[in-house]
């Protein structure tokens, strides 16, 4: 074991990092977008609401690999080139996104709903309140659970082996093929996956238990 | 449009529905099995048994926190180690019952947690011994709290077979990649297919939930 | 009750122990004799390539394996265990089949396998049963002439995770980028998605897709030379012996030369008298 990461530090740091990297960028990006529509969704505009449903249903109903798949293959064809790396991170953002915009929707309608007619009532906008009022209660309760999607983000991020995203699965498929080592290789992914994904896991649960 | 029509013969469509039977049955066998034995772990790790929960907590733990691909990989290779075969889809329903059964036993131990303590103890106050409490009170109130997350559970092990191509398991997914392989005008139709299929069988258990969540309410 | 769960869960713990025990002492499938176990099971269990036209490829209409590989499975395992002798197929790519060997999956590999010096350090390997030589594949019109062409930062080569051609590629044009895709299906379809300017393998996996894609061609000669063996686990000496002295056989008789006959035959660029053994 000592042997691989002596003979191969080099691709296992550069996968770790790109793995790490994918995932903070996936992560940033699908708030953004998965945010935007769970507003969607409880906007009082039924075409917003609409647009909405359609976007979760879809994504969270079709495989990460084939939307990854999708970006790496397809767009090329009719759009433009683009890197198995990026094509990952697409991918990657989108799925999440929708299940992002899943839990940002009950955290939001977690919130009393008085809040919201108080807040109209003394005269703020509905996004106003929305931005001012709702948002900010809603994202404490959704904490833990989008701490649980970001884990799941970086253990999906493995998609980007299928792509030659140079990412940890990567280079763990390319040094056990080298070294002839499977075993002992992948323990060793999956041990640099775990210094990821195990300490977020415990605090997640911590976290869930101080707000419960 | 010719593409279409050419990419849709009867022979791939054919092709593509055997790839969508594996990918079923793989699922089914797999949504069984993980169910089981996730409920058992769940149950071991809230009873908290001296020793053996801990153990079997941190063993969830780490299963539950490694790429579903890493565990097809080691089922796939390090089976033979144990001294037998598996074929690329028994290989994967183990490793997707090993994988997902983690997940479930976390939304089981914490369905199980969320109904109020005092209903054990008033059931027990009422002469239940701790069984008959746990099988008659706390596990039917738990599990109507846990079907939402054990449905999505059970739809991203659908979908989670598509990983299991990189070890050619012969699914939906490797049958499309055979098929526009052979012929890249018929990739995007390809696509279009097989997102349409997953979405089929995926959405259908996802309304199967839902009227099950009403009914049961 | 409780009871009962703290006897389950330690019986179920226990189970488990057991069977880690025993697997640290039962003998691992890549230990066992195959010759042994193929004579019981009147079987030998191939790893062969299922996305390489020629070679291993998926028939889509009945999802049967055809190819010059199979060919030869089939017509090797018939001489080592007679004719009633049964040929297993577990399609593997340039990724898998290494650890699938090794870990006992499959009794022999022979999917495009090149022997190489560092490969025998790992596996054993029978007589070379095919010789091939790496080569590119380029979209037709492409200025690359050459692996020459290629060595020059900006250049992207697209290869498979698992094959020898990407560390050669490494060697005769260190500036290029490779992309390792997981199988010969992903790699075309990256080339053609323009993810690299050429892709490289061996000229008769090239060869088999020049074929299927008639805008892409080969270019610039084989720069290697790539004798394919058949891939085994070491300390299977009967195995190894009985795979040659089959391969010398299946030679003799001619009918070697009509398997390569019937998949290469008409392969533009490959002449099959020169092949002839």
């Amino acid at each position: 074991m000592i042997a691989i990461f002596h003979n191969y530090g080099g691709l296992l740091l550069q996968g770790f990092g790109q793995t790490l990297l994918c995932s903070i960028i996936a992560l940033l990006f699908s708030l953004i977008i998965g945010s935007m529509f769970a507003i969607f969704e409880v906007t009082p505009v039924k075409s917003l609401r609409v647009i909405a449903r359609v976007y979760i249903e879809v994504f969270r109903n079709i495989p990460l690999l084939v939307i990854t798949m999708f970006f790496y293959v397809v767009i090329p064809m009719f759009v433009t080139k683009i890197s198995g790396f990026a094509a990952g991170t697409v991918g990657l953002t989108i799925y999440t996104s929708a299940f992002i915009a899943e839990t940002v929707r009950s955290g939001i309608q977690s919130v009393d709903p008085g809040q919201m007619e108080g807040a109209r009532a003394n005269g703020l906008s509905w996004w106003q309140a929305m931005r001012h009022i709702v948002l900010p209660q809603a994202f404490r309760y959704v904490i833990p659970p989008l701490g649980n999607q970001f884990i799941n983000l970086v253990k999906n991020s493995s998609v980007l082996a299928f792509v030659a995203g140079f990412d940890l699965m990567y280079q763990g498929n390319v040094i056990a093929s080298d070294s002839l080592n499977t075993m002992t290789t992948y323990v060793v992914i999956g041990i640099l996956y775990l210094i990821i994904t195990l300490p977020l896991s415990y605090w997640m649960r911590y976290l869930e238990k101080k707000l419960a | 449009m010719k593409d279409f029509i050419n990419a849709y013969s009867w022979i791939n469509i054919h092709y593509l529905l055997q790839g969508l039977w594996i990918t079923v049955a793989v699922s089914v066998v797999s949504i069984i099995g993980s169910y089981v034995l996730g409920s058992i772990l769940g149950i071991i790790r809230y009873v908290n048994i001296k020793i053996v929960s801990p153990v079997v907590g941190l063993i969830i733990d780490i299963i539950r926190n490694l790429p579903l691909l890493l565990i097809i990989f080691f089922t796939y290779f390090g089976l033979p180690n144990l001294g037998f075969r598996p074929s690329s889809v028994w290989a994967t329903i183990i490793a997707l019952t090993v994988f997902e059964s983690t997940m479930i036993a976390e939304i089981v131990r914490s369905g199980i947690a969320a109904v109020d303590p005092g209903q054990m103890e008033g059931a027990r106050a009422n002469g239940l011994t701790y069984g008959q409490a746990m099988y008659h009170i706390i596990l039917p109130q738990a599990m109507k709290k846990m079907i939402p997350a054990l449905v999505s559970q059970f739809i991203s092990l659908i979908k989670d077979t598509s990983l299991a191509t990189i070890i050619v398991l012969p699914d939906l997914m490797h049958n499309a990649q055979i098929v526009y392989g052979q012929n890249s005008t018929y990739i995007l139709p390809m696509f279009l297919m097989i997102a349409i299929m997953y979405f089929i069988v995926c959405y259908a258990l996802s309304v199967l939930s839902r009227s099950l969540e009403r009914r049961m309410s | 009750m409780k009871k009962v769960f703290r006897l389950v869960s330690i019986i179920v713990s226990s189970l488990a122990l057991l069977l880690v025990l025993t697997a640290c002492g039962s003998k691992s499938l890549a230990n066992q004799n195959v010759m042994t176990r193929a004579k019981q099971t009147n079987t030998i269990t191939w790893g062969v390539k299922a996305d390489t036209k020629l070679f291993g490829l998926m028939d889509v209409k009945n999802g049967q394996i055809k190819g010059f590989e199979v060919d030869m499975a089939k017509a090797l395992t018939k001489q080592i265990l007679g004719p009633k002798g049964k040929a297993d197929f577990v399609q593997v790519t340039s990724s898998t089949r290494m650890p699938l060997l090794r870990n006992g999956n499959i009794d022999a590999i022979m999917a495009t396998t090149t022997i190489t010096p560092q490969r025998e350090k790992q596996v054993d390997f029978s007589r070379s049963y095919f010789d091939a030589g790496q080569s590119l594949l380029v979209k037709k019109g492409s200025p690359i002439k050459s692996v020459k062409d290629l060595n020059k930062n900006g250049a992207t080569v697209i290869g498979v995770v698992g094959s020898n051609s990407v560390q050669n590629i490494a060697k005769f044009a260190p500036k290029a980028k490779v992309l390792q895709l997981s199988d010969y299906a992903q790699a075309v379809t990256a080339l053609k998605s323009g993810q690299g300017e050429a892709l490289t393998t061996d000229n008769g996996i090239l060869g088999g897709m020049a074929v299927e894609n008639p805008g892409y061609v080969l270019t610039g000669g084989a720069f290697t030379k790539e004798p394919y063996g058949i891939a085994i686990n070491k300390h299977q000496p009967q195995f190894k012996r009985n795979l040659n002295s089959a391969l010398t056989r299946v030679e003799q008789s001619g009918e070697y030369n009509r398997i390569l006959k019937k998949w290469f035959g008409n392969v533009p660029g490959m002449n099959v008298k020169e092949m002839e053994r």
